[in-house]
């Protein structure tokens, strides 16, 4: 695939200065939009998890006019909902040493040094105020006997700062901000727009000025304007069809907006996930994540000899490999998530894997179950080890659990300045959706604090700097039919083909093509391939595929046909932006970038700079590089020895 | 395994709607019952037939978007699971296998399997939160909660929408829906200036929707794939009747 480079970018909405007052400045230097001014400027929130849901009930209270969409028949469904383990906040209730500059460090730290200092020092410093709101909210966070919240020490960090609730946290806290934009809804702030999908942006006037959706239950196409619109629509780990996140996660509206003007910032960022459920078969629909807050308690193992076919219980201690305490003694089994898939890779590369097909490893609570007995275990983690259960027919109080790594998370996505603006005036993207404060690798607990970040704090201060010179006035109706023309050009297109496969069977050969070539470890060869073939499997999506029923209708054919046709796109980029980061970092490692022990090599002298790509259709992208500036925490190598 | 299944068809609003019978064969135990749709709708499609609609999203318990009524049964006879958690190992080879929608007046069929449950979101904007803007809270620590309060109050939170007690219960009631928002609540000291208000309007909100009355049968706690307990209701019923003393 061919590509230009084009100018650098840079991010001017940071103030200089100390770090810890970059935010105050900020929050100072923004204009401010009086409360009767409020009520006459229109925002379009799109997606309603943590960051969509929190945002449009906020930008609600405040008094802007709000319109909200999500593809599923109610905004508390949306895939926040299904995050297990925790939120990080800097606290220090427990008192061990955590400040928001440790939280800070370990996050630039983990991150591989490919995020933005002033982004994630923020993130730190608000993360204190999402728990304050979450509380207040009436989330029921697990408690200590003295009514103190409790907190656990999680994925990578030596510090105690993961609040919870069971092991269902993003759940309490997604329905705290659904809760929050129902209340703005019956207040009369926010129009709620339930399975409607957004196929385009409209931009007019070099603004982002409202959306193309479509009624998903009518199939009508619909226009809705406003003086600016926020992406909230999660990342793009279905490209690999085989991921933890939701059925319905897509690109699509990041996409559109990519194509549209946006760029698209470090695509090849994903993160693997190391504690999942292995595929047990090729009619596997997606796969389940269980909360790495396990790995607290259990211990990682698999067979020192290769094929071993015995049964667990079978093999002694001494023929057991604890490979992440045995490589990693200062971090053992808490090595952060990109360390701990490589190595389970590695091991069942050499042939030491267990489960059907070898594709696993154990998750052992054997000790745990001695050391704490089998009801504080079950106290800690019995709704996962039910869920592991239902799932595999395999009682995890008995047998070790069976675990893999998974796609899981995307650290890229659309490029945002400190703001949460893109390259497109008007347009804003927060959580997931956006690429900004997890680098090349994202902590365990993180997710949750950067949408609720986003949604509460951030995006509402700073997107009154851009309303404050609003309303922008009526929208140019050329910009919007053309917008509305496109999607509907592409909705036909696909019904017409008629032809002989499946939007999903071209799915899942996408996601395969993907996950063997763009997965845990890229090679050059690799990635060639994949560009390679990349384009003839989206050749024949377009020449073969077959949607039934019509597009007038409630049709999951057709809307599944027009999210892959986006992957087809979306995983070009990502093979590309693959192939020329040829250093190891986070969640990419490129196998001719390691030391000698195997590990991730950073080449900072050529790459340490942010990829933002700029859409360019026929001519193919233009990539324009930010370079990333570390005053406050020194580069080294990652070591978790 | 092979199976017969019979499923609901409805193509819109409108339409009468009717049973179908399909069979499936070389179905997995290890299939997700969803699994199991997935593959059958490949073949509608290829075949040019309409695939059944049904929703779906996170596919491990916890969005609340699926929801069959499987033999009779709101997600199936497995106790406190969700349909996308239900593996076709607890099903017989050659069984006969009924799949029909949440059938409740509140919930209108949109097509096939997919049902409308917008009334729940009403129910929860009538009340079912607590009035803090973003950026008001005091310390998360100015309020210490009882462990007991706190646990309780997550056991009724657990709740995930998905309407399973309404299918199930012989009135129709949302009862066991509305009360646990209410309970999870009003169990934490900061539901409390709104606690009364709250279980009123909610309610009120739940009978304007055209909601049955609850009548202690309990098949909602029985069908719930989060146990949501039954004396969650006595918790709203005691509300309720304190907000209409007052």
């Amino acid at each position: 695939m061919k590509y230009t480079e084009g100018s650098a970018i840079r991010d001017t909405k940071a103030p200089a200065g100390p770090i810890e007052e970059r935010w105050e400045k900020r929050k100072f230097g923004a204009k401010l939009v009086n409360p009767a001014n409020k009520r006459k400027l229109n925002v379009i929130v799109v997606g309603t998890g943590l960051a969509g849901g929190s945002a449009a009930a906020t930008l609600g209270e405040l008094g802007y006019n709000v319109k909200s969409f999500c593809y599923q028949d109610t905004p508390r469904r949306a895939h926040s909902i299904a995050a297990q383990g925790g939120i990080n906040a800097a606290k220090n209730y427990r008192g061990d040493g955590d400040s928001i500059y440790r939280l800070f460090y370990d996050t630039v730290k983990g991150g591989d040094f490919r995020a933005r200092e002033s982004n994630v020092y923020r993130l730190a410093q608000v993360s204190v105020n999402i728990i304050d709101q979450a509380v207040a909210q009436g989330v029921p966070f697990a408690r200590e006997y003295g009514g103190l919240l409790d907190t656990r020490s999680f994925g990578g960090a030596q510090v105690s700062r993961t609040f919870y609730a069971r092991g269902q946290t993003g759940q309490q806290l997604l329905l705290g901000a659904y809760q929050a934009l129902e209340r703005q809804i019956a207040a009369g702030t926010v129009e709620m727009h339930t399975r409607h999908e957004m196929l385009d942006l409209i931009v007019a006037d070099g603004r982002a000025r409202g959306v193309i959706v479509r009624d998903m239950v009518t199939g009508e196409i619909e226009r809705h304007l406003a003086d600016a619109v926020v992406l909230a629509t999660g990342g793009y780990g279905n490209v690999f069809f085989l991921s933890t996140n939701a059925k319905g996660c897509n690109t699509t509206a990041i996409w559109r907006a990519h194509e549209r003007g946006a760029y698209f910032a470090n695509p090849c960022y994903t993160q693997i996930h190391p504690t999942c459920i292995p595929v047990s078969g090729e009619y596997q629909s997606k796969l389940t994540l269980m909360s790495e807050s396990l790995r607290n308690d259990g211990r990682v193992w698999v067979p020192l000899r290769k094929n071993d076919e015995r049964a667990p219980g079978d093999i002694p201690e001494e023929e057991r490999d604890y490979y992440l305490e045995r490589i990693y003694p200062a971090f053992g089994n808490l090595v952060p998530r990109d360390i701990a898939s490589r190595a389970a890779k590695n091991v069942c590369d050499e042939g030491r894997g267990v489960g059907p097909g070898g594709l696993g490893v154990y998750l052992d609570f054997r000790d745990a179950i001695n050391r704490l007995g089998r009801d504080a275990v079950e106290k800690k983690y019995g709704n996962l080890f039910e869920m592991y259960e239902r799932i595999t027919g395999e009682n995890p109080y008995d047998v070790p659990m069976r675990i893999y790594p998974a796609v899981h998370y995307t650290m890229g996505g659309l490029w945002v300045d400190y703001d949460l603006q893109s390259t497109i005036p008007g347009l804003f993207v927060v959580g997931e959706a956006n690429f900004s404060d997890h680098g090349a690798n994202r902590l365990g607990a993180s997710a949750l604090m950067q949408g609720l970040a986003d949604g509460y704090f951030v995006l509402p201060t700073t997107i009154g700097d851009y309303l404050a010179a609003g309303p922008f006035g009526d929208v140019d109706d050329e910009a919007v039919a053309e917008a509305e023309i496109r999607v509907r050009a592409k909705i036909d297109r696909l019904m017409s083909v008629n032809g002989t496969r499946t939007p999903d069977s071209f799915h899942r050969e996408l996601g395969k093509l993907m996950w063997d070539y763009c997965g845990m470890e890229r090679t050059e060869e690799s990635l060639r391939k994949a560009l390679e073939r990349i384009p003839e499997l989206r050749e024949e999506f377009w020449q073969n595929v077959k949607v039934s029923g019509t597009a007038e209708e409630l049709n999951q054919v057709l809307e599944k046909a027009g999210r892959v046709a986006d992957f087809f796109d979306l995983a070009e980029l990502m093979c590309l932006d693959a192939l020329i980061r040829t250093e190891s970092c986070g969640g990419h490692f490129r196998a001719e970038s390691q030391d000698a022990d195997g590990e991730a090599l950073r080449d900072d002298e050529h790459f340490a700079h942010v990829s933002a790509w700029e859409f360019g259709g026929e001519d193919g992208p233009v990539l324009h590089k930010e370079a990333l500036e570390y005053e406050y925490v020194k580069m080294t190598q990652r070591s978790y020895k | 395994m092979n199976l017969t299944l019979r499923v609901w068809r409805q193509s819109s609003p409108s339409d009468a709607g009717r049973m179908v019978t399909y069979r499936v064969e070389d179905v997995s135990p290890d299939m997700s019952f969803l699994e199991m749709l997935d593959v059958l709708n490949e073949r509608l499609i290829l075949e040019g037939d309409d695939p059944i609609a049904f929703d779906h999203d996170c596919r491990e318990g916890i969005c609340g978007m699926c929801g069959m009524v499987i033999n009779g049964v709101a997600h199936g006879e497995q106790r406190a699971t969700t349909t996308c958690q239900l593996h076709m190992r607890h099903f017989e080879d050659g069984a006969e296998i009924t799949i029909e929608p949440w059938r409740a007046a509140p919930f209108p069929v949109v097509k096939d399997l997919v049902v409308d449950r917008s009334a729940f979101d009403r129910i929860i904007q009538a009340g079912g939160f607590v009035s803090v803007p973003a950026g008001s809270a005091p310390d998360a620590h100015s309020i210490p909660v009882r462990k007991e309060d706190a646990d309780s109050a997550f056991d009724a939170a657990t709740c995930i929408g998905c309407g399973a007690c309404v299918a199930a219960c012989p009135n129709g009631s949302a009862s066991l829906f509305t009360a646990a928002k209410i309970t999870h609540l009003s169990l934490l000291p900061q539901g409390q200036p709104e606690r009364l208000t709250r279980a009123k309007a909610m309610v009120d909100q739940m009978d304007a929707e055209g909601f049955g009355g609850c009548t202690n049968t309990g098949e909602c706690t029985a069908v719930c794939p989060k146990g949501i307990p039954l004396d969650t209701i006595a918790q709203m019923n005691s509300d309720y009747l304190k907000a209409n003393a007052k």
